[in-house]
């Protein structure tokens, strides 16, 4: 796409978009939010970027191929799930550890495990989408 | 705490996403033959513990059933889990001598691994969602497993297959939300309680039929079995072999599953629905079969049929006949992805797959015509092989409900399937090759030779034991069918196990 304003207007765009995104991973479990929907947002920021920039210089700005991405979010998500194996709990048990408090409520953050799946599931989706759209922008 | 149920579907994933990174390298292809090892430890793991235990179930993420997702396996699930990893294993090594680099590059064991999972999955879930969710994974590595390595007529086959399985997924899909409004569970367990005290069992009845659409076309049942003689002749053999050995029995499996369990309010009037619907999956199958020339179509063709023989099985619905029906499962699986590995190291002899084109075989490859005729002739019942016992159960359990059409049609069906056989045997064995030349195992490289006839060898070798020494494998049915037919134990153990 040829337009001077899209192209300026996108470099402000995808970063907003995309911090927004981090945000919603990091919201996500007790509060609407999550890595399905960050990983959607993430990958609608790299679409824009794609669609001013074209699908190489996306590529170049990913470093890493979207396929490659997925395949690690999905290894990053079983490792989170296998967590529990040695807490002696069934598989994909949250395992919570609470800073400044012993629960939601009181902690003031915590170190878990959900977070860590929520990363994996944002990777996949993010890798997913993206493997997708540039196969058919490539393919134009 | 279970985990033997956990590592046969973590195995794979975990595999999937090695060789994804190793794809590259020549290493990738032994990940995956590694992973495909450890999957077959995993299950035969699964397999001692259900031995011993019955029914095992686990409830993940500690939450108690019916509100979490519960993984559950009794003697039906333990042994198509252990199926699957042997066919897994099969295809894996086949694999190396079939699939060219670029394939592999593309991702190609990655895919399988995870079709694998989900094939797994399914077998082992014991909830409604979930299992739609696995059939999601299966359908999503299948479709493109099929339309991997190129060309039109992949694509094309590729197209038609997840457009039918689309249809399919969306119906069972509706079946479930349905389901969910009228008794507000979806753990099967829960369901079986749940569903026979419905004050709405029209409804129920209803459900049960949008279900059985759903997993009968999965299974490839008349009159929704087109997809498969559709798609099933194109992508590389390994994987027309784990389709045709694996896919449509998840629908069976499933089949089975729900009309044991959860359906079993109004048997005379769904049952006898699937007694027709078998009978004429049966008959068609073979027909078909008949009228085609292609080695791997006439196979496809005859998968319809065979499924008519497991979902007749289930239709007919006393002990004998669930018995014969999972006989029937398991000893399908091994002979028919056994077959299509033939069909592939065939086209490697003689370069084609069109049995016009074909021949000569017996003469200059004797060894992959005796390695054919076992499971060909397993296939269409001759004793003392597999097939033989399979197929004694049902026509066994036919006679006993003094059901003469159903005994009929089965033996027909056997017969018609020996036409097939044979007609393969005399064109690609016996006849010589219409171009004149012998077709010699020379044309492929020794090494490519050896690491597809060995999966040939150790099916044909698993198919001539189940029919020498069937005692311990129908002793197995036997209680397979019984925690079927009596799902007590399975309840029990999926609502009252403690996390």
């Amino acid at each position: 796409m040829n337009s001077i304003i899209f192209t300026a207007g996108a470099r402000i765009l995808v970063a907003l978009v995309f911090v927004f995104s981090l945000f919603m991973l990091l919201r996500g479990h007790h509060l609407p939010g999550g890595g399905f929907i960050g990983g959607l947002l993430g990958a609608v920021a790299f679409i824009i970027y794609s669609l001013a920039s074209g699908p190489e210089e996306t590529r170049r700005a990913l470093r890493v191929s979207p396929e490659v991405i997925a395949i690690l979010g999905l290894g990053i998500a079983l490792l989170a799930g296998l967590v529990s194996f040695f807490m002696g709990d069934p598989f994909f048990t949250g395992q919570w550890y609470w800073v400044g408090g012993d629960s939601y409520e009181t902690a003031a953050f915590s170190i878990n495990s959900v977070l860590v799946f929520d990363i994996g599931v944002y990777l996949v989706v993010l890798g997913g989408i993206l493997s997708l759209t540039f196969a058919f922008e490539e393919e134009t | 705490m279970n985990w033997v149920l956990v590592m046969p579907i973590a195995v794979p994933f975990a595999t999937a996403v090695i060789v994804y990174l190793a794809r590259n390298y020549p290493a990738g292809r032994w990940i995956s033959l590694a992973g495909s090892v450890l999957s077959l430890i995993a299950s035969a793991a699964l397999m001692v513990a259900v031995l011993r235990e019955g029914v095992v179930a686990a409830q993940m993420s500690n939450w108690d059933a019916p509100f979490g997702i519960t993984l559950v396996s009794d003697y039906l699930s333990a042994v198509m889990v252990v199926i699957t990893a042997i066919t897994g294993l099969a295809t894996a090594i086949y694999a190396l001598g079939e699939v060219p680099e670029e394939t592999e590059r593309l991702g190609f064991y990655a895919l399988f691994q995870v079709l694998i999972a989900g094939v797994t999955g399914a077998f082992l879930t014991g909830d409604l969602f979930n299992l739609y969710v696995w059939f999601e994974v299966m359908l999503i590595a299948s479709f493109s497993l099929l339309v991997i390595g190129g060309g039109k007529e992949r694509l094309d086959a590729g197209i038609k297959y997840v457009a039918l399985n689309l249809v399919s997924t969306l119906v069972f899909l509706s079946g479930i939300g349905l389901l969910y409004g009228v008794t507000g569970t979806l753990n099967m367990a829960d369901l079986r309680g749940a569903v026979a005290a419905s004050d709405n069992q029209g409804l129920i009845t209803v459900i049960a039929m949008m279900f059985m659409v759903g997993f009968g076309v999965k299974a490839a049942m008349f009159p929704l079995f087109f997809w498969l003689p559709a798609s099933y002749h194109t992508p590389y053999f390994a994987i027309s072999a784990v389709f045709a050995g694996l896919l449509t029995k998840v629908g069976v499996y499933a089949l089975m599953r729900m009309f044991t369990l959860v359906f079993v309010g109004d048997v005379g009037f769904t049952h006898e629905i699937l007694i027709w619907a078998s009978l004429l999956t049966m008959f068609t199958g073979v027909i078909g079969a008949a009228a085609q020339m292609d080695f791997r179509k006439i196979l496809s063709f005859h998968i319809i049929s065979q499924i008519g023989y497991m979902t007749l099985g289930l239709a007919l619905y006393t002990p004998l006949a669930l018995m014969g029906g999972v006989f029937y499962l398991v000893h399908h699986i091994i002979v028919k992805a056994n077959l299509f590995f033939v069909a592939g190291l065939a086209k490697q002899y003689a370069g084609s797959t069109d049995l016009n084109r074909l021949g000569g075989l017996y003469k200059s490859a004797p060894l992959l015509a005796a390695l054919f005729i076992i499971p060909a002739f397993s296939l269409a019942g001759f004793p003392p092989l597999s097939g033989f016992w399979a197929k004694y159960l049902i026509v066994k359990a036919a006679i006993e409900l003094d059901m003469w059409f159903v005994t009929f049609v089965s033996l027909l069906v056997g017969l018609l399937t020996i036409y097939s056989m044979t007609k393969i045997w005399g064109y690609a064995f016996w006849k010589p090759h219409p171009e004149g030349y012998d077709p010699t195992p020379d044309r492929a490289p020794a090494r490519v030779t050896a690491t597809m006839i060995t999966p040939i060898a150790g099916l044909a070798a698993m198919t001539i034991i189940i029919g020498f020494f069937p005692e311990p494998f129908v002793q197995f049915a036997q209680t397979a069918a019984m925690q079927l037919l009596e799902p007590t134990d399975y309840v029990t153990t999926v609502l009252g196990v403690q996390p």
